[in-house]
């Protein structure tokens, strides 16, 4: 049985002295009946297929829309020109964010975390992490760990879904469970990790779920750049030592509120916020003509 | 969920329920018609019909009848790959009553002549719900191994389905019963904990007034 809260993991690691991201393995293997091996070949084959997914990035790509593709590159080639404002760590998340968020539009093969539209948030923290720190394969699946058991209390209690919670529990989760898994690599203990991604949820509450023309295209792949650097700087509070003053759970709590007030028109009916602005419902009206 | 419900699944883009839910929508459609595909006839209703083209969902749909997953790279090239293999297929909207907003309508015609419709819906995360079969409600998710039963409407055949199960240990999950009142049979729908060895399948299917045994195990050949 997933744990129904954050609560719950960090008193199971304190219970058993064991980390956050064992307690979330042990749930798994208990759960789906595996052993740790079997569950740790599949973390292994999913972090695969991120990278997968990075290294066949394709600039000239376009969305079926055309709206959507390239962007990453673009971005990329800004970073190699000069030093971005946010710095050429932060610049290559952002990049990578852009790239995963464009080819999910594009329709190459990605991995949801926890959904296709923030398909980019977690890999925009673990790649350039692994790749720039040099850091072990394992640790990073062991963060994937941190993440996957964030991203379940969130589901279990509020919800991963736009058109159920808005773009707060898409970009929102994905955030949190990128927060954490940062906070873990840089040695952040379990309750650290979960003020990491309560405060990553925080200052993504209330983030609407309004896709142009309802297509996982606009605003989703930029949002996938927001969810990544706010992880990062959400990390960073935590491991300064900063913590979040309504409880995480709480704050989970305080998403799922939010997203069921959220009226429909702001969760992926594509009927508000950026869709209905005149030139969303322009992009609209020309995607019909093409396909009518 | 679990926590590769949530860290996955691996897919191609973009969406998990107009694309990847697409893609198995189509996939165990194909599993379930038992014959390569000749034809398919494809109706979108609600957001897959208003939505779907950009979302892909009509190569989605196309890529799981010619028996690809949700991962497979050539979805976005499935309409070529249908014509290469001399697969016709057309589509249109239609608006279907008390339909979910995701649902499409399938009606399948195989290579040796078997012709099958699937009404079914993509319920979100990539997962979907098999509604109807034939127009007969069904309502199975797939995700298990599930036997599919057409009977004539007479005593004894569900208590032969299930002491066949218990006896191969095999433990029900789920069980719904179902009358075609055009048809005058009905219908079983199992969904099982642990797989049916084919030979017991075999078996039921030549039991007497039982008309049709259809079994799937999606896992096998994950
Ligand atoms: S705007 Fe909606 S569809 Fe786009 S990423 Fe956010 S939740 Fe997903």
């Amino acid at each position: 049985m997933a744990y129904a809260s954050l609560a719950e993991i960090i008193d199971y690691t304190k219970e058993h002295n064991i980390l956050f991201w064992e307690a979330v393995l042990e749930d798994d293997m208990a759960e789906r009946k595996v052993t740790k091996e079997a569950s740790f070949h599949q973390m292994k084959a999913t972090w695969d297929a991120i990278r997968h997914a990075c290294s066949h990035y394709e600039p000239k790509r376009r969305s079926s829309s055309g709206l959507v593709g390239g962007q990453g590159a673009q971005m990329e080639e800004y970073c190699r020109a000069r030093t971005p404002l946010c710095g050429s760590f932060v610049g290559k998340v952002m990049t990578q964010a852009l790239k995963m968020g464009e080819s999910n539009a594009c329709m190459k093969r990605i991995v949801a975390a926890p959904t296709a539209g923030a398909c980019g948030v977690l890999p925009a923290a673990l790649v350039p992490y692994y790749e720039e720190r040099k850091e072990d394969e394992a640790r990073i699946l062991e963060a994937m760990y941190v993440s996957a058991g964030i991203g379940q209390v969130i589901a279990v209690r509020a919800s991963i879904s736009g058109a159920a919670g808005g773009c707060q529990a898409e970009i929102g989760s994905a955030s949190a469970m990128a927060a954490g898994a940062l906070t873990y690599l840089e040695g952040g203990n379990a309750a650290q990790i979960c003020h990491a991604s309560a405060m990553a949820l925080k200052n993504l509450l209330g983030l609407v779920c309004d896709p142009v023309a309802g297509l996982v295209e606009i605003p989703c792949v930029k949002r996938n750049v927001i969810g990544a650097v706010n992880a990062l700087s959400a990390a960073d509070m935590a491991l300064a030592g900063i913590e979040s003053r309504i409880p995480p759970d709480q704050v989970i709590d305080a998403m799922k509120e939010v997203g069921d007030k959220l009226d429909a028109s702001l969760r992926e009916t594509g009927m508000g916020g950026l869709a209905a602005t005149p030139a969303g419902i322009e992009i609209m009206d020309k995607l019909h003509h093409k396909t009518r | 969920m679990n926590i590769f419900d949530i860290l996955g699944p691996v897919m191609v883009g973009p969406s998990s329920s107009h694309t990847a839910g697409a893609v198995r929508i189509g996939y165990i459609a194909h599993k379930l018609l038992q014959d390569e595909l000749a034809n398919a006839e494809i109706y979108l209703h609600g957001s897959f019909a208003t939505t779907g083209a950009g979302h892909g969902t009509d190569r989605a749909l196309i890529a799981g009848l010619l028996g690809m997953k949700p991962d497979d790279i050539r979805i976005p090239d499935s309409f070529q790959i249908a014509r290469e293999q001399g697969v016709t297929f057309s589509f249109d909207t239609k608006n279907i009553k008390d339909a979910h907003p995701n649902t499409a309508l399938l009606l399948l015609t195989g290579k040796s002549g078997r012709t099958l419709e699937v009404q079914a819906a993509s319920i979100g995360g990539g997962r979907i719900m098999i509604q109807k079969l034939d127009g007969i409600d069904v309502n199975f998710s797939s995700e298990k191994p599930t036997l599919i039963v057409h009977n004539l409407d007479q005593p004894g055949h569900v208590a032969e389905v299930t002491s066949m199960l218990s006896h191969k240990s095999v433990n029900i999950a789920t069980m719904q019963l179902y009358r075609d009142k055009r048809g005058g049979y009905a219908v079983m729908v199992l969904e099982t904990d642990q797989p049916i060895p084919q030979e017991a399948i075999a078996w039921l299917a030549h039991l007497e007034g039982i008309i049709k045994v259809t079994y799937f195990n999606s896992e096998e050949e994950a």
